[in-house]
């Protein structure tokens, strides 16, 4: 049978049992206890089940990093990628199958050092898909060195007298790329976290959060400054109501871009909730319009005729 | 536009009295353009390329295009004919040259007998020179004389078309039509102008200049009744890749892959598809490999200095067992190197580039044509075994036009649509009793298990695993894979001779001049053969048979001997065979091979003991 022009996969199996949180729990994690990472899975597993998505067309993704092996402890169809390569790899993914819901995990070494670059470009071209950057400060996997987000003085392997290079400001990043969901949450905070990565899924666009998610092991104490049982204050970013108040208008507007960068710029440990959110055309609208003007001039021919004709252009 | 207001602009096309001028029958013609990349020369030869192809004629060109993007020389070089074409040619029947500078540089490629037609508006030839046929037309002032006097440049080389359809009696209704089709959306002015510009090439007598005109040898019609099409290698690839179900790719721009990712932008959305430019050639290949994960046959490419950016996915792709086709348009290297010159210097990067033991398929297409059905064997290949599959082109291929049998698409063509057929409960993503075959994202798990494919050493079922004895299993399941394909590529032809002195190997884009050797060598009653190898790793599985029925295996490559005196592929095939009579004819000048060259290497080697011939001995 000569394929067709058009090519089309069903929306997903019609609803079965449930998905619940045991069909979704896989391997045992490997992280050390009491890392943040944890209550990210476990938020990650209840958003999952609240939305009931069919079970196949989850996929779940991850690059290289303690929390990047995310992937195998969610029993979702799954990839463990390269180094800093997980947005590629995952744009490739929402690009050819816009019938799955596409979630990344990663860790700051991972979405700002190595995978610096992809972060801005899937951000500013909008592929349908949600990234979560477990952010700890520090590479954790290959035990204590400098990551793009260490503060300024903190001792590791690789400064073993104090960190000297200015730490990327994640929200500022991210607000400069051009994505259209960027939101700032906690480990420690789940109630938060699911808020946010539920926002993020009903988000039609590149969404992403940047969770900050304590490494026990080799920066202890790091967010103690955004913890309250730890003395700190979390503060959440309080959004317009548009009820006409007079207290709405001190309100943050997400779609404020300069006001959303202003928030980043606060100083440590800044406030937590969506800095930024607006409706783009994604990438993968884009690209359909694409495939739709291009099969529009094309009427109902098959591939093979399709094909026939280029060739017969060269004859 | 600019109508003709006096009618001798038009002079007539289809009546030109001949009875004076004598008609010598040639079976074959190579006709070198030189000017500056602005002119159009290329299309001349496209558009004589193309009109050999309608008319059974064998037709095979040679071109260089400068890497800036205007200005600087730039040649192309036709070779015409009713017989079989295998080479470019070495040196040039004709020269049309439209400077002065491109009559210096390139006078010396014409044969003794040669006829150079130049612009006479801006070349003085050496006519002293008795070597050569001079005939001088004032190709620029002509041509805006037709066009009405405001068209600067353009229109030359439709001028110099008209000439040469002139001198070649070539059938100017089919040109006539070819200019219709290349030129009638661009608006009613555009052809019109093309036309005048044509016909006053065609109006000017360098026939009688010459005292004679050309007629190619009357031949029997294409014995395969095939239409035949024409068009280059980066085109084919192309095409051929559509065939074989490829819809989704990425890519970065680099010369001279850029055509092909441009073409695949434009052609894949309408087959429900899509092409995207990645930030980086790490993106390109990680949002391809995604592609190809989520269960679509997707493709990447690039030339050498980008295919070395793409190798640490390479080995992911290698490790976590995903069917991929990477592309890798050859120039001269490294680095920068060459951009717009041939080499065949990146068959041990695409053999073995990448870290670790990372096995993947090397294929690499001999002609143009040959082009189109590589890409469905990558494909074939990649799909079976699970596997990278890199098809290892050259800038000669990718620029050069060549005409051939129209393939039977309906035959060709293969289903591009994801296999989503849900897997039954003993389903093992990295099974060691099978070729692996992945579930892409959509298929239901029926055992409610869903696997991750990863980069990390992993057992049957996709656990990462450190265990000695499985990555012991698991890295001779991804080579036994390759090693069962080596047995199923099938008997490699051999060429001329099947046994006797001199055995020719070669792969890529030197098929043509190496047959034509072959040729040569056996015409002088020599015993000679040639393989050409089309797969370059695995390697087909018996090959050394053959080796060993002669007595000198000369390897042909485009790249270095190298510190041990060997050329690539000749390094790799004495490290495989042992066999002390594989030596190398190895160049770096950065084009094509010349038969002559192949020949001479051929007499050096065969008196002397030493490892390899290079044309270029003093260095």
């Amino acid at each position: 049978m000569a394929p067709t022009a058009t090519i089309e996969i069903s929306p997903g199996s019609e609803p079965r049992e449930k998905l619940t949180k045991k069909k979704l729990t896989a391997d045992h994690p490997t992280w050390c206890p009491g890392c943040g990472d944890f209550a990210v899975l476990s938020a990650f597993y209840r958003t999952l089940e609240k939305h009931q998505f069919a079970h196949e067309k989850i996929v779940t993704l991850a690059g290289i990093g303690c929390s990047s092996r995310f992937p195998y402890f969610v029993n979702t169809h799954g990839g463990h990628f390269i180094h800093g390569r997980s947005l590629p790899f995952a744009s490739g993914i929402s690009l050819a199958r816009d019938d799955l819901h596409v979630f990344v995990f990663g860790g700051d070494g991972d979405g700002f050092s190595m995978g610096g670059n992809h972060l801005d470009h899937t951000a500013r071209k909008n592929f349908n898909l949600t990234y979560v950057i477990m952010d700890n400060f520090v590479y954790g996997l290959t035990k204590k060195q400098t990551s793009p987000t260490s503060p300024l003085g903190f001792k590791s392997k690789t400064d073993p007298s104090g960190s000297v290079d200015e730490p990327i400001n994640p929200m500022k990043k991210l607000v400069s790329s051009g994505a259209t969901f960027i939101a700032r949450t906690h480990a420690s905070q789940v109630k938060h976290m699911m808020e946010m990565m539920d926002r993020a899924i009903e988000h039609e666009g590149f969404s992403v959060i940047e969770c900050l998610s304590e490494c026990v092991e080799f920066f202890p104490g790091a967010f103690d400054a955004s913890m309250p049982r730890k003395g700190g204050e979390f503060v959440t970013i309080e959004e317009k109501t548009l009820d006409g108040t007079p207290e709405d208008e001190s309100r943050h507007d997400p779609l404020d871009e300069v006001a959303a960068f202003n928030l980043a710029n606060l100083e440590w440990p800044g406030v937590f909730g969506v800095f930024y959110e607006k409706q783009r055309t994604t990438k993968n609208k884009n690209e359909a319009e694409l495939g739709n003007k291009a099969r529009a001039k094309h009427g109902d021919l098959s591939d093979l005729e399709i094909l026939e004709q280029s060739f017969n252009r060269m004859i | 536009m600019n109508a003709p207001t006096d009618s001798s602009a038009m002079p007539p096309t289809t009546h030109i009295d001949r009875s004076s001028l004598k008609e010598e029958t040639i079976s074959d013609a190579v006709i070198r353009f030189a000017g500056e990349s602005q002119d159009g020369i290329q299309s001349i030869g496209g558009f004589l390329a193309r009109l050999a192809g309608r008319s059974d004629q064998e037709v095979m060109t040679y071109m260089t295009i400068p890497s800036t993007i205007s200005g600087g020389p730039s040649i192309f070089q036709v070779r015409m004919g009713t017989g079989e074409i295998l080479s470019a040619g070495d040196s040039a029947d004709f020269l049309v040259a439209f400077y002065q500078n491109s009559y210096e540089e390139h006078i010396e490629h014409l044969k003794d007998g040669g006829v150079l037609i130049y612009d006479s508006d801006h070349v003085e030839p050496d006519t002293q020179d008795r070597r050569f046929i001079y005939v001088g037309a004032s190709i620029t002032g002509l041509t805006i004389e037709a066009l009405g006097g405001n068209a600067k440049t353009k229109g030359k080389n439709i001028f110099v078309l008209g000439l040469l359809s002139r001198i070649f009696n070539l059938d100017v209704g089919k040109l006539k039509d070819l200019m219709r089709e290349r030129f009638g959306g661009k608006g009613e002015g555009i052809l019109r102008n093309s036309y005048l510009a044509f016909d006053a090439g065609y109006a000017y007598p360098a026939d009688n200049i010459l005292g004679r005109y050309y007629q190619f040898e009357k031949t029997a019609a294409d014995a395969s009744g095939k239409p035949q099409v024409s068009m280059d290698g980066n085109q084919a690839l192309t095409l051929g890749l559509i065939a074989a179900g490829v819809r989704f790719g990425a890519g970065y721009p680099i010369t001279p892959w850029s055509t092909i990712m441009e073409a695949l932008r434009t052609e894949l959305p309408k087959y429900g598809g899509t092409f995207i430019q990645a930030e980086d050639e790490l993106a390109a290949i990680s949002i391809t490999l995604g592609m190809a994960y989520s269960g679509y046959l997707a493709v990447t490419g690039s030339s050498g200095p980008g295919l070395s950016l793409k190798m640490e996915a390479l080995g992911w792709a290698s490790m976590a067992e995903i069917p991929l086709i990477v592309i890798n348009v050859q120039r001269g290297g490294p680095s920068t190197g060459l951009p717009t010159n041939v080499e065949q210097s990146d068959l041990m990067q695409a053999i073995y580039g990448s870290h670790g033991d990372s096995p993947r398929v090397v294929l690499a297409p001999r002609n143009v044509e040959d082009c189109f059905y590589i890409a469905l064997e990558a494909g074939r290949i990649a799909r079976k075994y699970s596997t990278p599959v890199i098809i290892l082109s050259d800038q000669a291929l990718a620029t050069r036009i060549e005409a051939f049998d129209k393939p039977d698409l309906e035959e060709l063509m293969r289903d591009p649509r994801p296999d989503l057929v849900p897997r039954q409960e003993d389903f093992l993503p990295y099974d060691l009793k099978q070729i692996t075959r992945h579930a892409p994202p959509g298929t239901i798990m029926q055992g409610g298990k869903y696997p991750v494919v990863t980069g990390l050493e992993h057992d049957e079922s996709g656990h990462p695993t450190a265990n000695p004895a499985m990555h012991m299993l698991m890295t001779a399941k991804r080579r036994n894979k390759l090693k069962a394909l080596a047995k199923d590529i099938g008997k490699t032809d051999v060429f001329g001779d099947h046994e006797g002195d001199v055995l020719l190997v070669g792969w890529g884009s030197t098929y043509g001049p190496i047959r034509e050797a072959v040729k040569r060598l056996r015409a002088k009653g020599e015993q000679a053969g040639s393989v050409h190898m089309h797969h370059l790793h695995p390697l087909p599985a018996g090959i050394e048979r053959v080796f060993s029925r002669f007595r000198h295996v000369f390897v042909v490559e485009m790249n270095d001997e190298g510190l041990y005196g060997y050329g690539q592929l000749a390094g790799i095939l004495r490290a495989c065979y042992r066999h002390p009579a594989i030596r190398s004819i190895t160049k770096t000048d950065g084009l094509t091979f010349k038969v002559s060259e192949i020949l001479s290497g051929v007499e050096h080697l065969r008196g002397d003991a030493v490892a390899t011939y290079s044309s270029y001995p003093y260095l």
